[in-house]
């Protein structure tokens, strides 16, 4: 009898996983059945001929990225480029912080609002969408040069999108405009939540609105900030393709091409198909690492992981 | 008497440096408004002008001889009506599955009793932490014949770890009692989901749906790692190549607008500018009309995907 339930009891907990499993099949299929594609990187593989009678190579593509002077170069440019981009969203980071700060200190709910939903559409259009506003309003018909031809400060078209000057910059411009809105709204919520008696007392002290900011709001943001910050080196290599993959074209091809839209490139552009794995696969690694060191370090200062 | 001094205090100082900070606050919020409504505006105004005006780029504050054949024309335009279809079609389907899924495992992956449940979780959730890359996601997709087929576009993105983490933490916060109660009264797991914690979960299902249908609606990596058939492309697609085309002729005719001058010899013949902003409206807006509605589910969802994210 007793035998009898503990035996349907398993038989229960184990059609629980039953009614799951379908979805662990696709996780598993579409998860982690492409890691066993890390094997193309050592072997010569070349569509359409297929992996079965590819030649096992070892270390060849690993190799070939740091003896080429040609691929060396090439891969300091990209390194280059995805440290810069990187490099500007980490450093101006704070931005979406102090949107929020500012915009809390706007008085009128419905003008607030406004703002919040206002910034935080961008967020929500593709890159392709963006593309096309960049487009629509910098190519040598669109409004701006409409305008400054207008004003007359030129007399030919400045193509905005097709130079190499300033790319970087351009692109942190529009990565800001589509992303600033919407990573604002963590600080907003965050700042609602702040104990109302702490600005009570401020006020009582006679403080200033400024002083209150900067001794009371920002302080309370800085755990949020933190943890984003912690997300974002993690991601340091991961800027991903499809912004960079539309700017694209002939002309600012060099300094657009970030790591992600280099493996694109690599395989899809050129059928290097092996050694872009392989480069990818690198970039895993290091990424895996950049999030370990990152959680460790949170664990370290705030006494709390964030995987 | 203390606090009489501190009001005053307040008074005082609101007329001070506080006033310079609230105006410039007004200020520069309203430049980023700006920033962000005048590139959607300065593109439908153009679509809605005289066609030879706005190949020119003469229109930049308001629309000039205002007509709408453009959105009629649109229905004509090459592959279009068939993107449309493949859009929504993608949208609709896969959020369905992705809603469905999310729920289903968010409730599941709170059942103590199944077999390994910590194990698949973690799983599942791992997943958002790698990924393979995208050459071994192409290869992939190949083997398993989902390259030029519709599936290719929902299968992959059924499960969404994100979206469990959501309908998970919000399931936990249902009171147990109710799942209890059920089983005192003899209902299976699957009449507990169905039953009690759909109605009870519905708020966590449209922040997902919200989700979920914005990214069908946006996706392009997708098909262009695994479409050549042109019947499959999405509206998203089609404008990256209307784009692609002006990008690469404008580059050519470097220096004046004579080109698309020449080729817009009418206020209502289409030309290559109306084409590429009438479709960039078309794409944007349902994105448009659905946003500011469920705006308060978006801010939700990214709440509590902060909390346990």
């Amino acid at each position: 009898m007793n035998n009898n339930t503990a035996a349907r009891k398993k038989w229960n907990s184990f059609k629980l996983f039953l009614y799951i499993l379908p979805f662990i099949v696709l996780v598993l299929l579409f998860s982690y059945y492409p890691l066993y594609g890390w094997l193309y990187a050592f072997y010569d593989y070349r569509p359409p001929k297929p992996f079965s009678e590819a030649e096992f190579v070892g270390l060849k593509w690993f190799k070939s990225l740091v003896e080429n002077p040609i691929k060396i170069a090439q891969i300091v440019q990209v390194m280059k480029n995805t440290f810069a981009m990187s490099g500007l969203t980490l450093g101006t980071s704070w931005l979406p912080m102090l949107f929020a700060v500012f915009l809390n200190e706007i008085r009128s709910v419905k003008f607030r609002k406004f703002i919040q939903t206002v910034t935080t559409l961008p967020n929500f259009i593709s890159w392709v969408l963006v593309y096309s506003i960049a487009f629509s309003l910098f190519n040598s018909t669109g409004m701006m040069n409409s305008l400054l031809q207008g004003i007359g400060v030129i007399d030919t078209p400045i193509l905005f999108l097709q130079t190499t000057e300033h790319v970087w910059f351009k692109q942190w411009l529009w990565l800001t405009w589509k992303n600033l809105g919407w990573a604002a709204i963590m600080y907003i919520a965050a700042i609602s939540s702040i104990d109302e008696e702490l600005y009570e007392a401020a006020r009582v002290d006679g403080a200033t609105r400024m002083q209150i900011i900067w001794h009371i709001t920002i302080p309370s943001l800085l755990p949020t900030y933190f943890v984003l910050l912690m997300l974002n080196i993690a991601n340091f290599l991961s800027n991903g393709m499809e912004q960079y993959y539309v700017f694209q074209n002939a002309f600012n091809k060099d300094w657009i091409q970030v790591l992600d839209l280099y493996v694109y490139n690599l395989a899809m552009g050129s059928g290097s198909y092996s050694v872009s794995v392989a480069l990818s696969m690198l970039k895993s690694v290091v990424s895996l690492v950049l999030l370990l060191v990152a959680n460790g370090f949170s664990k370290l200062v705030r006494g709390e992981s964030f995987i | 008497m203390k606090k009489q001094t501190a009001v005053e205090e307040k008074k005082h100082k609101l007329t001070g440096g506080d006033l310079v900070l609230s105006i410039s606050c007004y200020i520069i919020f309203t430049f980023c408004a700006i920033l962000c409504v005048y590139p959607f505006y300065y593109i439908f105004i153009n679509t809605i002008s005289a066609n030879d005006l706005s190949a020119k780029g003469a229109i930049i504050w308001y629309p000039v001889g205002i007509h709408f054949t453009n959105y009629i024309q649109a229905l004509h335009i090459d592959g279009l009506a068939r993107a449309t279809q493949i859009s929504v079609m993608r949208t609709v389907i896969g959020t369905g599955f992705t809603v469905c899924a999310s729920a289903f495992l968010g409730f599941m992956f709170t059942q103590d009793k199944m077999w390994g449940r910590k194990i698949w979780y973690r799983l599942v959730v791992a997943t958002m932490y790698f990924n393979a890359g995208i050459i071994p996601w192409y290869l992939t997709m190949k083997n398993l014949h989902l390259t030029n087929n519709f599936w290719g576009y929902i299968l992959p993105v059924v499960v969404s770890p994100f979206n469990i983490i959501l309908t998970k933490t919000f399931v936990e916060s249902v009171p147990k009692e109710l799942q209890e109660a059920a089983e005192i009264d003899g209902a299976g797991v699957l009449r507990i989901f169905f039953q009690i914690m759909i109605p009870v979960i519905k708020p966590i299902m449209a922040t997902v749906a919200i989700f979920a249908a914005v990214n069908q609606w946006n996706a392009f990596q997708d098909t262009l790692l695994l479409v050549t058939d042109t019947k499959l492309y999405p509206l998203q697609f089609i404008l990256y190549q209307y784009l692609n085309q002006a990008s690469s002729l404008s580059s050519l005719a470097n220096t004046s607008s004579s080109n698309s001058l020449a080729a817009a010899a009418a206020a209502t013949q289409q030309t290559a500018t109306s084409i590429r902003m009438t479709i960039t409206i078309i794409v944007v807006i349902p994105i448009m009309l659905v946003y500011p509605f469920f705006q308060r589910y978006f801010v939700k969802g990214i709440m509590i995907g902060a909390v346990k994210g």
